[in-house]
């Protein structure tokens, strides 16, 4: 077969996958969870033939169009370069070890097949993402993925924190596609095509009129999607899905195509040095914020949602300082490390029967129920902190060269105070993310107390996924040296100057973090644990699903994140009240907009049609007054109309034969 | 029709100058008319019926001024033989009040005597606006003769005849129908 | 003769049958109206077609017809008041107001209709 065929393919299996489980999910309950794996397994080992066919040179074009489109054609087309052929495997892998990770995660649930041909068709739309070459087709993946997170993020629906969160997912998600919308038929109308390649080489040759219009309007698109500052709030609230969701959208669909859109159409966006600048301070804030943010949460899943949108925030940095070759470095690394955080961190509440850092660090020896948890947890930490030689050093180190060169004007694709922003916010996160990092590690297995409950082994699905993520988390770092040749060949090797730098900060926050766990532990007295969830012994799924129920405990004094965010936790632990923020800016305007329409509805726009309704009433009142009965009576009225028509018709006769 | 002809034949004719059938055709009409309206205003119904003898019986008498010999006969046998003698006998199975009924007349009389005075006057006016200078030539054989009549009806008009014959033998099994007393349902 | 008479004897025929139509109460004097136009008719059929002298006589038969035609319809609309005189023991004709529009439920009768019923 033709690599065109094959990577035609990939896209098209887990999309057929998903169609035949949603049609034999009643029917045939045994082929559910092969019709789930299977071919989004084959999906990742096309994708990686792809890969290995393209092999990082020159990219694979191919379109067909189906049908005219007007003056803008739109083709299915692919464009396949070692950006696409490499973000493809990682899709396809990260998928497979969800969809193998679920069926142990959710072995009891009733709603699983949907479940999992939803996961199907979100891999399927994202993979579309990342292979089309033209950017209609490519809306259509980006749009699939918006629904399919509606649904996924919802799957607990019987919770309303889980309705809201997926319906303030899917609205902030749309907030942003709108301007995205927009953008592109900016983009099409300004190249006069929606082909990729034909938009780069309309860049190229300056035909496109508002770079900057387009680029921020594109933005806009990408901040919702890649949950970047203001558009970032859905994401936490999206913890409210299944655990292998979070790991889907985290670290290989939904967020991701944000950033790898941007990646794709890198010079659109560096013809205007606005929007890089835009999008520099945008990492900047996002990178920072949620750093802060990450430091305060009791939640694991949202400590590590906030994480994920520092983490988003450093490709986002990179971006802007106009390498991509890092920002899809640090994509690749971090999905690898991400999707077995949140994995490893399904296990831990499945465990610990709660999903509350504060409830953790209040029993003792979970780490030993769950090895398998605690090892490529520690492993996925080490990368998350950026420790060497774990994967996410030299992906990070990779972003903040970039920064480091663009400030000291080495590389002039964007201005140099996007590459002084990006470089400060850079190491500060660095220092930030090395003390969540291990804030999170020590209030989760070094807690004091009474033993955790012990539940059994987890099931082998669970497991095997989590050490063939640790893996590439420990040594996908390694591949820098070859991976120059995939990207643009701008060397991602990491320098002195940052990695001292960055590992020195990382180093700093780690260990002021934990003398300040040290200090508090030493001055709390070890408490009562705290409240468990109904069913400990249940699958996993339904330990989340319970968890999500729970009260948080009180403040604990042993929290090293209080101590060290001081007056600021607070407003941390709350996401900078972004929330009320929007409450205030958008949802009561709605909401006042709406009464006003309601009001004008009921009573402005209800006269007029109960007037239409009376005045017919009323006319119909006087016709049945008529209706006597007396046959006399109509008969009357019947000739002298004859008689008045008889006479009208003479005179007018008269009147015409006299004229 | 030129106006120098028109002049000469109401010259011929005279306007102010009745020949002696058209003052026979007024009298009888007067008479006809008279009849009519007690016969749709007394207060009496068996004088009603009466009355509307007189009425029919004059215009026979019409007919026969009209040289329509046929229709004059058939009118008297038919309407003032068979129509009329009905319609008292509808009266009398109606048991309709002998003497003066005070209401014989409804509320609709104020409207009705409007309509009617407008429908006379609209029509009077078209039919004196449309024959003032028309005369109808009543010289030579009589047009309604009973051997005319007979010619005709059963040459060209047979097949209407014929069909005419069907309706009233229809009318007739549908007015025993109505009038015949249903014993079951007065059971 | 001049045509008018005829004509205009024919018109007040019509319009007086007209008023017996419309002003009479008791079903049997309706159709003695009735009878009237009728006979205006007749009376216009057969003086235009002695004006017109039609060869085929079409006035003269049409007015046959029409007898013969007003005959059934007398003995039809007879047989029709009798039976309405039967069930319902009068023969008035604004008295069977069955097509009436019937108050709805509730509703109080107007105060016509209070009058109609004492008479």
């Amino acid at each position: 077969m033709t690599t065109t065929t094959l990577a035609v393919l990939v896209p098209l299996l887990p999309f057929l996958g998903s169609a035949a489980g949603l049609l034999l999910g009643r029917t045939a309950p045994g082929f559910v969870r092969p019709l789930a794996v299977l071919p989004t397994l084959a999906a990742a080992v096309l994708a990686a033939v792809v890969a290995a066919r393209q092999g990082g040179g020159k990219a694979i074009d191919a379109a067909t169009q189906l049908t005219p489109t007007g003056s803008v054609p739109i083709d299915l087309s692919l464009h396949i370069d070692g950006f696409a052929a490499l973000v493809a495997v990682l899709v396809g892998v990260i998928a497979t070890c969800v969809q193998i990770y679920s069926t142990g995660y959710l072995r009891d649930d009733p709603r699983y097949p949907s479940y999992a041909a939803l996961v199907s068709l979100f891999t399927s739309a994202m993979l579309v993402v990342v292979y089309s070459g033209d950017l209609m087709v490519l809306l259509v993946g980006w749009e699939i993925m918006g629904i399919c997170s509606y649904f996924l993020v919802g799957h607990y629906w019987e919770t309303p924190e889980a309705r809201s969160a997926s319906l303030k997912a899917f609205l902030v998600t749309k907030l942003g596609d709108v301007p995205f919308l927009i953008g592109l038929f900016a983009l099409g109308a300004d190249a006069g095509t929606f082909r990729i390649t034909g938009v780069l080489g309309a860049v190229a040759s300056g035909g496109i009129d508002h770079p900057t219009l387009v680029a921020l309007l594109l933005l806009a698109g990408v901040a919702g999607k890649s949950a970047q500052f203001p558009l970032h709030t859905w994401l936490p609230d999206a913890m409210a899905g299944p655990t292998p969701v979070s790991a889907l959208i985290h670290a290989a669909t939904m967020v991701a195509a944000g950033i790898y859109f941007v990646a794709r159409l890198l010079p659109v966006f560096a013809a205007s040095a606005a929007a890089m600048t835009v999008l520099a301070v945008m990492a900047a804030i996002t990178m920072v914020g949620s750093g802060l943010a990450a430091l305060a949460q009791d939640d694991i899943k949202r400590v590590l949602a906030y994480s994920t949108i520092g983490q988003l925030g450093y490709m986002a940095g990179a971006l802007a300082v106009g390498d991509r070759g890092a920002a899809v470095f640090h994509l690749l690394s971090h999905a690898a490390f991400k999707a077995l955080l949140f994995l490893a961190a399904g296990a831990v509440i499945h465990a610990a029967g709660t999903n509350s850092l504060t409830a953790m660090s209040r029993m003792s020896g979970l780490a030993k129920r769950i090895p398998d948890a605690y090892w490529t947890m520690t492993v996925a930490l080490l990368a998350l902190a950026a420790v060497p030689p774990f994967a996410g050093f030299f992906s990070k180190e990779a972003v903040l060269v970039a920064a480091e060169h663009t400030a000291l004007g080495e590389r002039d694709v964007a201005p140099a105070g996007a590459g002084w922003i990006v470089l400060v916010a850079g190491l500060l996160t660095a220092l930030l993310t090395a003390a969540y990092a291990l804030r999170l590690w020590l209030r989760t297995f070094r807690g004091r107390g009474p033993e955790a409950p012990d539940h059994g082994r987890q099931p082998i699905a669970m497991t095997s996924v989590l050490w063939v993520l640790a893996i590439p988390s420990l040594g996908f770092g390694l591949t820098v040296t070859h991976l120059d040749d995939w990207f643009d060949g701008h060397p991602l090797t990491p320098t002195l100057t940052t990695a001292v730098l960055g590992t020195g900060l990382a180093a700093a926050g780690a260990v002021i973090t934990y003398a300040v766990w040290r200090t508090l532990a030493a001055r709390t007295p070890v408490t009562a644990p705290v409240p468990h969830v109904a069913h400990p012994d249940a699958e996993a799924g339904q330990v989340e699903a319970e968890a999500l129920h729970l009260p948080h405990p009180a403040e604990d004094p042993a929290d090293p994140g209080r101590a060290l965010l001081g007056p600021l936790h607070g407003a941390a632990a709350d996401g900078f009240h972004l929330d009320a923020v929007y409450r205030t800016a958008f949802v009561r305007p709605v909401l006042a907009a709406a009464s006003l329409v309601r009001f004008l509805d009921r009573e402005v726009v209800d006269t007029y049609v109960s007037a239409a309704g009376n005045s017919a009433k009323g006319l119909g009142w006087l016709v049945r007054r008529a209706q006597t009965g007396n046959v006399q009576t109509y008969l009357s009225a019947l000739l002298a109309g004859s008689v008045v028509l008889a006479i009208v018709a003479v005179a007018l006769a008269n009147a015409v034969a006299g004229a | 029709m030129t106006l120098a002809a028109e002049a000469a034949r109401t010259a011929a004719h005279g306007f102010l100058s009745p020949t002696g059938v058209e003052v026979a055709f007024l009298l009888v009409g007067l008479a006809t008319l008279g009849a009519a309206l007690l016969t749709v205003t007394t207060r009496q119904l068996v004088h009603a019926a009466l009355w509307l003898v007189v009425a029919l019986g004059g215009l026979a008498v019409e007919y026969l001024l009209l040289t329509a010999e046929f229709i004059a006969w058939v009118q008297v046998l038919i309407y003032v033989g068979s129509v009329v003698v009905l319609l008292l006998f509808g009266l009398m199975l109606t048991k309709a009040p002998v003497g003066r009924s005070p209401d014989a007349d409804s509320g609709n009389r104020p409207v009705a005597l409007a309509v009617a005075l407008a429908a006379a006057a609209a029509l009077v006016w078209v039919v004196v606006d449309a024959f003032r200078t028309t005369w109808i030539d009543l010289d030579g054989p009589a047009q309604g003769s009973t051997d005319v009549m007979g010619q005709i009806l059963f040459q060209h008009w047979v097949l209407p005849f014929e069909a005419l014959s069907v309706l009233l033998l229809a009318a007739l099994v549908g007015a025993i129908v109505l009038s015949r007393k249903k014993k079951e349902d007065e059971s | 003769m001049h045509l008018a008479y005829p004509a205009v004897l024919a018109a007040l025929l019509f319009a007086v049958g007209l008023y017996g139509v419309l002003a009479r109460r008791n079903a049997i004097l309706v159709l003695m109206s009735v009878e009237l136009m009728l006979n205006a008719v007749n009376l216009n059929l057969v003086a235009f077609d002695v004006w017109l002298r039609d060869t085929l006589h079409a006035g003269q038969a049409l007015t046959l017809f029409t007898i013969a035609i007003a005959a059934a319809e007398i003995g039809i609309g007879l047989s029709i008041v009798l039976m309405v005189h039967r069930n319902r023991g009068t023969s008035d004709i604004d008295r069977l107001r069955d097509t009436k529009e019937q108050p709805a439920a509730g509703e109080q009768p107007s105060a016509e209709e209070k009058a109609e019923a004492a008479a």
